[in-house]
């Protein structure tokens, strides 16, 4: 019996764990593709006109925001900003009623970032068109976990299987955490941990990762670190002792580096604090990944929004 | 005199005639015997009698939260779900920290239901639940309250819950108190564990309801005063009641169905409406509360009746209020527990009625004669959706919303007057 063609059926993307390898390929493909418009002089193609995005951003953020908006356009579709301050929210309107709103003006796609884990969910849950999860609390951040796995992906091709991944950092807080679990254990990465215990979600026992409480036991066979954003109030909550402490055991610096397997890589999600979750001399040098990621990341998020926006009601493509 | 008899009831496997004379229960007889020639007779055609029903926590919401429920609507919510008589938290606007307060709360109890169910107050133990005053303790008694509690506000300072304990003890008055380590459970949404972690929602460890009923059980202890505990929501919080009860030790303790019958999981998918303090726990500790419950531990259910508008509601599960409604469903769900071997219907008349009557001395219908004529038929073969429509609550913000429910309040008498 001949196989049905494969085609992108998601309406919205919440997280990771809705899709299968194959839509994690193709959608890493579309990417690859669409990086070589970013590189041309003349950085647009009109498959997007005419489609409408807004850009609800609930919650503060430069380089994701601006990262869509620039997708948005690269592809002729009109984006359209939106804050918390200065939008009705700041009123008093519920989210229910904002989405409501924003849904009259007839979007093909509102890509949502919000301070609480679920928010994505819940607009998904009551509008007709895509939702994409610029990040839900604590919850995900799909987007940045495919362009962490685009940047591998250019780097390692398609040889996922049996590398291992180090995340250092706040974990307990971090939806890039969450979701960069999520995937690339699904892709056969084995995924490592380090971090203070405070820093860790509950229930950590059942995820599919190893556990370290120190860098020096932590790097030995590992093939790319991936140092997490420390927030400032983790300390105000009584997390941590101070920041002095805390870059003293987790700040990825050069030697650490010489502990991991050769040809190690080191990623960041940004915006990165340098000398408290990765040293200067790091940052700056030929194993950062960090400005990769974010190149990779224009592409992976117009990647999305053309998925999504040429996605047909049966799940084949227009 | 007025008499009439309701014949051909079911009453703990028997069927039973019940004769009313002037409100008040004259007799009890096997079903087939003989009344007075001008006795009224209703048939109940073999359902199930049940004495009514005490629900010692429920929310209100009047004065002050109007929208959500009112006395009038929550006492609609009781009678048809079997209870007689409701206990409602003070947590009000104003708080009810006053006897205007208390009497207010009466008097829209009598005008809305003259004949009941009755509504009983349970007075601030702080002043403005605030943690830092004792309330009028003396004048909330004189005026009806029945109990002192800070539920909704648990009390942080560890001296000022022994005052109170203390001051409420002189007057024969028992304190509730919602158990909750106010650090541990800061600006939890849900039971810490697996789920919390995976959905990146602050979670509340379950030891934050222990910790704070080992607190208040040793000083029941220490200043040999009684004590109740609300809503225990875990097998650790009633394992350490178990072993301070053995030990002599003045604590009841209390739970509610949605204890009984969910898990944590139901939070997955961040369903708002099923956000709840103390959240749902895990699989083993509902399966550890049927047992407490079983045994005694747990001395009696109450619904945590806690209506909320449904706009309040539909919000992200960080932002949306706590509780669920519970009086239009907790003798459908508990008597659940009697089909499925868990409890016995004596049970639940312990449960649900004997044993609050006992703790906050109230009065009660043992279907002795002379007791209040407060009773109700209970067909347990009905079923209803739970629906908005079908909810006499205000307020439909249940967990069960959709699902169909077997068995139905189908007639409640109050003193010998039938409500409906």
């Amino acid at each position: 019996m001949p196989q049905e063609p494969y085609s992108w059926r998601h309406k919205d993307l919440l997280d990771v764990d809705q899709l299968s390898r194959e839509d994690v390929f193709h959608l890493l493909n579309t990417a690859a593709s669409f990086h070589e418009i970013n590189l041309r002089p003349v950085k647009k193609a009109p498959v997007l006109k005419g489609k409408s995005i807004i850009l609800f951003f609930a919650e503060d953020s430069t380089r994701t925001k601006t990262s869509f908006d620039i997708a948005g356009k690269r592809l002729s579709a009109d984006t359209f900003g939106l804050s918390k301050s200065g939008s009705s929210m700041q009123k008093g309107e519920s989210l229910k009623d904002t989405s409501l709103t924003l849904e009259a003006m007839h979007p093909d796609i509102i890509v949502i970032r919000h301070n609480c884990s679920g928010a994505a969910k819940f607009l998904a849950d009551r509008l007709n068109c895509s939702i994409v999860n610029a990040g839900d609390g604590w919850h995900a951040h799909p987007t940045q976990a495919l362009l962490d796995c685009f940047t591998l992906y250019r780097h390692w091709g398609d040889a996922f299987a049996g590398k291992t991944v180090l995340i250092v950092g706040d974990c307990a807080h971090s939806r890039v955490f969450r979701s960069n679990v999520q995937l690339l254990s699904s892709l056969g990465v084995n995924v490592r941990v380090c971090a203070p215990r405070t820093l860790l979600p509950a229930g950590l026992s059942q995820w599919p990762i190893e556990v370290f409480h120190n860098l020096d036991d932590a790097l030995p066979g590992v093939d790319i670190v991936m140092c997490l954003r420390l927030q400032l109030e983790r300390m105000a909550a009584g997390l941590l002792p101070d920041m002095r402490e805390y870059s003293a055991r987790y700040c990825l610096n050069p030697r650490h580096l010489e502990l991991a397997n050769p040809g190690v890589k080191v990623m960041h999600p940004g915006p990165i604090m340098r000398g408290t979750d990765v040293s200067a001399q790091i940052a700056d040098s030929p194993e950062s990944l960090i400005l990769t990621q974010v190149e990779s990341g224009v592409a992976v998020r117009m990647a999305v929004l053309f998925l999504l926006a040429t996605r047909t009601e049966n799940g084949g493509r227009a | 005199m007025s008499r009439f008899a309701v014949i051909n009831a079911r009453y703990l496997g028997s069927s039973v005639d019940v004769l009313v004379e002037d409100g008040r229960v004259a007799a009890m007889t096997p079903h087939g015997g003989t009344f007075p020639a001008d006795t009224k007779l209703l048939d109940a055609g073999g359902q199930i009698l049940f004495p009514s029903f005490i629900d010692a926590h429920t929310h209100l919401r009047e004065p002050g939260f109007e929208w959500k429920e009112d006395i009038a609507s929550g006492l609609s919510a009781a009678v048809h779900g079997g209870f007689g008589a409701v206990m409602c938290m003070a947590n009000t606007s104003p708080v009810n920290d006053e006897a205007g307060i208390t009497r207010l709360i009466l008097e829209r109890g009598r005008a809305a239901f003259p004949h009941g169910p009755r509504v009983y107050p349970i007075g601030a133990a702080t002043v403005g639940l605030k943690g830092t005053t004792l309330a009028p303790l003396a004048e909330l008694a004189d005026c009806g309250c029945v109990a002192f509690s800070n539920d909704g506000v648990p009390i942080e300072s560890t001296e000022m819950l022994r005052r109170v304990m203390e001051y409420a003890a002189d007057l024969d008055r028992i304190v509730i108190d919602h158990c909750e380590d106010p650090w541990l459970a800061k600006g939890s949404c849900m039971n810490e564990g697996r789920i919390s972690g995976r959905l990146g929602l602050r979670g509340q460890p379950d030891v934050a309801e222990t910790i704070q009923a080992m607190r208040d059980m040793a000083l029941a202890e220490y200043l040999d005063v009684p004590v109740h505990i609300a809503h225990v929501s875990c097998a650790r919080t009633a394992d350490a009641i178990r072993a301070a009860k053995k030990r002599g030790v003045r604590v009841t303790a209390e739970t509610c169905p949605h204890y009984l019958f969910l898990d944590e999981s139901v939070l997955d998918g961040y369903n708002m409406f099923a956000k709840i303090n103390p959240p749902l726990r895990t699989p083993a500790d509902r399966e550890a509360l049927r047992e407490a419950v079983q045994d005694g531990t747990l001395d009696i259910l109450v619904t945590d009746h806690s209506p909320h508008a449904r706009h309040e509601k539909e919000v992200p599960v960080a932002e949306a209020p706590n509780g669920f409604t519970g009086m239009d469903l907790a003798l459908a769900l508990t008597y659940g527990l009697v089909r499925d071997g868990t409890l016995k219907e004596e049970d639940l008349i312990r449960l649900w009625c004997i044993r609050p009557s006992e703790i906050f001395k109230l009065p009660v219908n043992r279907f002795v004669p002379g007791d209040p004529a407060d009773f109700f038929l209970f067909n347990p073969s009905l079923t209803w959706e739970v629906t908005k429509e079908n909810l006499y609550s205000k307020s439909w913000n249940t967990p069960w919303l959709g699902q169909t429910l077997s068995g139905r309040v189908t007639a409640h008498w109050l003193g010998g007057h039938q409500i409906f």
